[in-house]
């Protein structure tokens, strides 16, 4: 069975800094990680051919330097990667990036029919949860998002059933193959690649491909120039106007001070008291 | 089946770069094997990087490695509490072509150095740790084993640059733990400012950088010192003390830090930064007198793990890289002579370090950190004394100078008696010396 | 597997030319349309909140507002075109089809794209819950158009374009994205991020009906199950009135009983920041700020907790926020309404006996 799996890398939001008077991302220095929810679906990926046998392809589409993720995508246990990267990808938006992503998985489809597509449930800076959908509907593949856990595959009769992560309850799904699925977070733990995992992704070579080589035609599709969405303005968040009115705490036991807090908040809105005695009630 | 190696080098720091990069280059199947998510990741300077260490490796580095600023103001600050006396140094000579020292992000040059070594043949694995060396029936070492699945990797000599706690080593039973009156203990602070800012407060152009090294109170009685380094983007503060000092006064370090930011002195040059990353780290300083034994059957020892580091002048990096670099010269020396990686045969590396300045410096100095250590006056009496004295002589208010020269005289031999100073001097004139 | 659909040639400077060049096709797309979201016979409220920002959108631009409703037919349709009219809509299309008794993005997708190819609105707006965001992506692919996820702010501005701001970078900044060429445009908004409207007894509107044309054989994907969460009633953590959080400031797992001790004097219920959630002390559903719940309490009390942009993004909607903290600087002072510097260990305990005395006596009183 072969599985393609969709990871994106990512600058560790945790350490991205605002230049505060330029309101630019600082992006100097600043980490990039495997998008930690494609963690999930990589993973997923492996128990699948573990169990079925057959590949998993990581791909991603990026800046050269993306390989770096796939190498340790490699390192994790997968058995292909594929680096999709040219200048006519910059600046995509989630259409032209399922669209350029899909022209891939199409491609390695011819080279090796594909039966299920894995991405995460959503990357960490775009966080929009629409490549993955995109993905499906342009390869007309069966959807199943916010997947927590795969039931049974049934390779003989193209099927799978999963469950799947809806408001308010679990859907159990069944479809057919093949089929994209979006995993949920928490779903499982990333293992860790044993020496020869290691050994094997320093070694592996790479596939990159341009958008030529991975099949796309109309370049007006790719990037900016395919992105139906513009960013017209990036800005910082307005600290509010007036800062906290602070209760005095000078010299004042504990006690004290919450007496004067309830004074402060129920002088400030004098409808508070009473919605407070209507749910204390009510608990 | 397992791999096997000509050489193993394990870590991925200043040594360890220094080693794989020669090593690679001369044609040697290498691999070199780091604990830390990426090279860098886990590593913690200042930091100051001394340009003829690297440009003995890679001669036209300054073209493309990351570096923040180089330094053209050298500030020594002795710090009270509420004021600093201190010697700027300050040189339009230090705006030369090939300036000497830069300041750097580790997480950053190590990337980046690793890469010429990778980009020079070497395998490296990162996310990996080395676990122990493994050893043959002779005890001669054969190779590693690090904490993956099949983790046991071969190779003819081990290199080992695993920094300043040197486990693998300890474990592997080829040397002793760090002594903690040999060890400081480092907390750094990044704060992030923009470039202009940083300008601005320290009175520089766009690369240029100013270092300032902090003395005095700020360590609370403890043998110790403050850093402050600009980058490009960045101020680093730091401060370390003697790990034994930490523990007999039972202070903790991240307060220590909080108070030298607090200073008066200090706190304008870091407002309304963005704090990023807090590290703490050791640094190896007990000097010559902490050097284990540096090579033996099938491996040998560098940088930090070596205990290698001028605590005297804050050099590491550089000791770092050319240990590194003399070890791995002296393998691939032996691997064309069709040596085996013995114990005699390495102990040309011994020579060729005692012949550097790295052993040479160390050697220089060995004596300066116990009697630091031991005195503590220098960095709890002296700072305050110094301070007052300036602030006496300085404030115009009627008292003739001569009286305030005789009361300033008088207030240090108070504090440590006139044979106290003599001994002092004495003292640090003998360590230096 | 098929080859990846191509989409209608882009009009001149590129489908993303940051002017605005509507093509001829697109000039007749009129109205906003909210999507109402129905699982199992329920409105997802956040539905509601969408229609009275939707009110807004549609006054300005001087058109109507549209409630999309689909699923079996029976009374849970006749009650969410009732629920329609009195949270604000003028019109509402109604697609009745026992094929859409589940959520399926088969179907769903194939309904919602036909209606909007035929009725055409220039704006179409979805909640952000796992149903919207599964939609919301594969419809505008379909439609090839452009969809801004999870946002903050949705205005109109001087070019009637919508103009949908949301977080980006984890939080860090925010940005305002256009989709200028191409309609409709499409946004999801999470739950609780707009204010639920008011309700309007007596108004009505105009019903539209809308064929599904899909036959059971023709879809691939069943239904096998569907397992309720045992705890979804439990934790309702968006909708609280008032609601108690503590974050690392508590120190330890063992302190967070101050905040429970307080939640439960109010009635109230609560949450704590990330880091708490990560370290294991608060189940996940209690996570407060943008990867967690976003609430709009009419108090909210934040103890021991540093207010992140990213934990301020989730608690804004409050009407008023007390926070406690040690740092006088903490930057939750910068948003909060009232601040108590102080040790929240000390400070939480006290708060709950002075609530639970001021409560007790007026509860004697009345
Ligand atoms: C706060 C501070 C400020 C400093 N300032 C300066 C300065 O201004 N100038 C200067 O020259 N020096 C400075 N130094 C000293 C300098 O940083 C060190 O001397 C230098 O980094 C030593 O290099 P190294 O390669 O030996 O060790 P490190 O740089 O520590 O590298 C060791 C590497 O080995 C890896 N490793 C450890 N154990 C294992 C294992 N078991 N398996 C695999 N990998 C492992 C680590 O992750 C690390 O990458 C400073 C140090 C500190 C802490
Ligand atoms: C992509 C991304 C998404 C994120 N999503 C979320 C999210 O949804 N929700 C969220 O909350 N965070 C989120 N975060 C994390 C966020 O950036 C902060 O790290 C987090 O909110 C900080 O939690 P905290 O305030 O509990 O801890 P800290 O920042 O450590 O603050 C603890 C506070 O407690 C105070 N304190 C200490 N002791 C006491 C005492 N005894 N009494 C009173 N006060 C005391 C301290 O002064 C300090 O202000 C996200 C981060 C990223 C990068
Ligand atoms: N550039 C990319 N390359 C590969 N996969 C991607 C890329 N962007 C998004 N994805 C996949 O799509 C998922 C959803 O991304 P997003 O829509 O950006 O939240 C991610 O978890 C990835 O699996």
């Amino acid at each position: 069975m072969h599985i393609v799996v969709c990871i994106k890398q990512v600058p560790d939001s945790a350490q991205i800094r605002v230049h505060p008077v330029t309101n630019t991302i600082m992006r100097q220095g600043v980490p990039t990680i495997i998008n930690p929810y494609d963690l999930f679906a990589l993973e997923e990926a492996l128990r699948l051919r573990d169990k079925l046998g057959g590949k998993v392809t990581v791909l991603t589409m990026g800046p050269p330097m993306a390989d770096e993720s796939l190498r340790k995508a490699l390192g994790f246990g997968a058995d292909a990667a594929v680096l999709l990267t040219d200048r006519f990808f910059a600046g995509s938006d989630t259409l032209a990036t399922s669209f350029a992503l899909s022209t891939a998985i199409a491609k390695l489809h011819a080279q090796e029919p594909v039966s299920v597509v894995f991405t995460g449930k959503q990357t960490i800076d775009g966080d929009t949860a629409q490549v993955g959908p995109g993905i499906a509907q342009r390869l007309g593949l069966n959807q199943l998002t916010y997947v927590s856990a795969i039931r049974s595959v049934d390779a003989e009769n193209r099927s799978i059933v999963v469950e799947r992560r809806a408001e308010g309850g679990v859907q159990v799904l069944k479809t057919g193959l093949p089929c994209l699925i979006t995993m949920l977070e928490g779903t499982n733990t990333i293992r860790r690649g044993s020496m020869d995992d290691m050994f094997r992704a320093a070694r592996a070579s790479l596939t990159v491909w341009n958008a030529k080589d991975a099949g796309v035609e109309d370049m007006a599709m790719c990037g900016l120039k395919g992105s139906p969405t513009v960013v017209k303005k990036v800005f910082a968040p307005q600290p509010r106007k007036e800062k906290a009115v602070q209760v005095a705490t000078e010299g004042k036991s504990p006690a004290e001070i919450a007496q004067a807090t309830l004074e402060t908040l129920f002088a400030a809105n004098p409808k508070l008291e009473g919605d407070l005695l209507k749910l204390s009630a009510a608990s | 089946m397992a791999e096997h190696f000509d050489a193993i080098v394990v870590g991925a720091g200043m040594a360890g770069n220094a080693a794989t990069y020669t090593l690679a280059k001369a044609g040697l199947n290498v691999l070199q094997i780091e604990r830390g998510e990426y090279p860098g990741s886990k590593n913690v300077q200042g930091a100051i990087l001394y340009a003829n260490a690297v440009e003995a490796l890679i001669p036209d580095f300054r073209e493309d490695a990351p570096l923040e600023r180089h330094v053209i103001e050298q500030r020594m600050w002795i710090l009270d509490d509420r004021s600093y006396v201190g010697t700027h140094f300050r040189s339009e000579n230090f705006n030369e072509e090939k300036p000497n020292r830069y300041t750097i992000i580790r997480a950053q040059f190590d990337k980046w150095l690793n890469k010429q070594a990778k980009d020079a043949g070497a395998m490296v694995i990162c996310e990996t740790t080395v676990l122990e060396l493994l050893k043959d029936e002779t005890g001669k070492v054969i190779g590693v084993r690090c904490d993956r699945d099949n983790g046991e990797v071969y190779a003819d000599v081990v290199v080992l640059c695993d920094g300043v706690n040197a486990l693998v080593g300890q474990r592997s039973g080829i040397r002793q733990e760090v002594a903690p009156e040999h060890a400081a203990l480092a907390v750094k602070e990044m704060h992030f400012l923009p470039r202009e800012v940083i300008n601005e407060r320290f009175n520089i152009a766009d690369n240029e950088g100013v270092v300032i090294e902090i003395l005095g109170t700020v360590t609370s009685g403890m043998l110790g010192t403050g850093f402050l380094y600009t980058n490009g983007e960045s101020i680093a503060l730091g401060i370390g003390c003697i790990v034994s000092d930490f523990v007999e006064k039972k202070i903790n370090p991240a307060h220590l830090l909080e108070k030298l930011k607090a200073h008066p002195s200090i706190a304008p040059l870091i407002r309304g930064s963005e704090v990023k990353e807090y590290a703490a780290h050791l640094i190896p300083e007990g000097g010559f007198k902490g050097v284990p034994e540096l090579s033996g059957d099938g491996w040998v020892i560098c940088g930090d793990a070596a205990h290698f580091v001028n605590a005297a002048h804050r050099e590491g990096s550089n000791l770092a890289l050319t240990s590194g670099r003399i070890a791995a010269e002296n393998i691939v020396a032996l691997k064309k002579a069709g040596k085996p990686m013995s114990a005699e045969n390495l102990k040309l590396y011994n020579q060729a370090l005692e012949e550097s300045f790295v052993l040479k410096d160390l050697k220089k100095y060995k004596d300066l950190p116990d009697t630091l250590w031991r005195n503590k006056q220098f960095v709890t009496t002296y700072p305050e004394l110094l301070a007052q004295a300036a602030e006496r002589f300085l404030r115009v208010d009627g008292v003739d100078k001569l009286t305030k020269e005789k009361e300033i005289a008088r207030s240090f031999r108070k504090a440590r008696g006139v044979l106290g100073l003599v001994g002092d001097a004495v003292k640090v004139a003998r360590a230096w010396r | 597997m098929s080859n990846p659909k191509t989409p209608a040639a882009a009009p001149a400077g590129g489908r993303g030319a940051a002017k605005k060049e509507l093509p001829e096709r697109f000039q007749s797309y009129k109205n906003v349309w909210v999507f109402i979201e129905m699982e199992r016979g329920k409105v997802h409220s956040v539905s509601w909140e969408l229609l009275g920002e939707g009110r807004k959108l549609a006054d300005k631009l001087g058109v109507e507002l549209a409630a999309v409703i689909m699923g079996p037919p029976g009374e849970g349709i006749t009650h969410a075109i009732n629920d329609s009219w009195a949270y604000g809509a003028d019109l509402a299309y109604v697609i009745a089809d026992p094929l859409l008794t589940d959520y399926r993005n088969q179907t769903f997708t194939k309904g919602l794209n036909d209606l909007v190819n035929t009725h055409q609105p220039e704006i179409l707006l979805l909640g952000a819950s796992t149903l919207g965001r599964d939609l919301a992506g594969s419809l505008a692919t379909t439609l090839k158009t452009g969809l801004t996820a999870d946002c903050t702010e949705l205005a109109i501005d001087d070019d009637r374009c919508l103009a949908a701001t949301r977080p980006t970078f984890g939080g860090t900044l925010l940005c305002t994205i256009y989709t200028l060429n191409f309609r409709p445009q499409m946004a999801t908004v999470r739950p609780r991020v707009m204010a639920m409207p008011e309700r309007t007894e007596g108004r009505s509107g105009r019903v539209i009906e809308f064929p599904l044309n899909m036959a059971e054989e023709n879809i691939i994907t069943k239904v096998l199950d569907f397992l309720p969460d045992v705890t979804s009633d439990k934790v309702n953590l968006a909708y609280a009135d008032v609601v108690v959080a503590g974050g690392l400031g508590l120190g330890s797992p063992a302190n967070f009983k101050l905040v429970t001790d307080l939640a439960e004097v109010l009635g109230a219920d609560y949450g704590g920041s990330r880091p708490t959630i990560q370290k294991g002390w608060l189940p996940a559903d209690r996570q407060i700020g943008q990867t967690g719940k976003t609430i709009r309490p009419k108090l909210y009390i934040a103890a021991g907790i540093s207010g992140a942009i990213q934990h301020r993004v989730g608690v804004e909607g409050a009407d008023m926020i007390l926070a406690i903290n040690a740092d006088p600087n903490a930057t939750i002072f910068e948003f909060a309404h009232y601040g108590i510097v102080g040790d929240a260990l000390q400070i939480l305990p006290a708060l709950t006996a002075a609530f639970r005395e001021r409560l007790g006596k007026l509860r004697m009183a009345s």
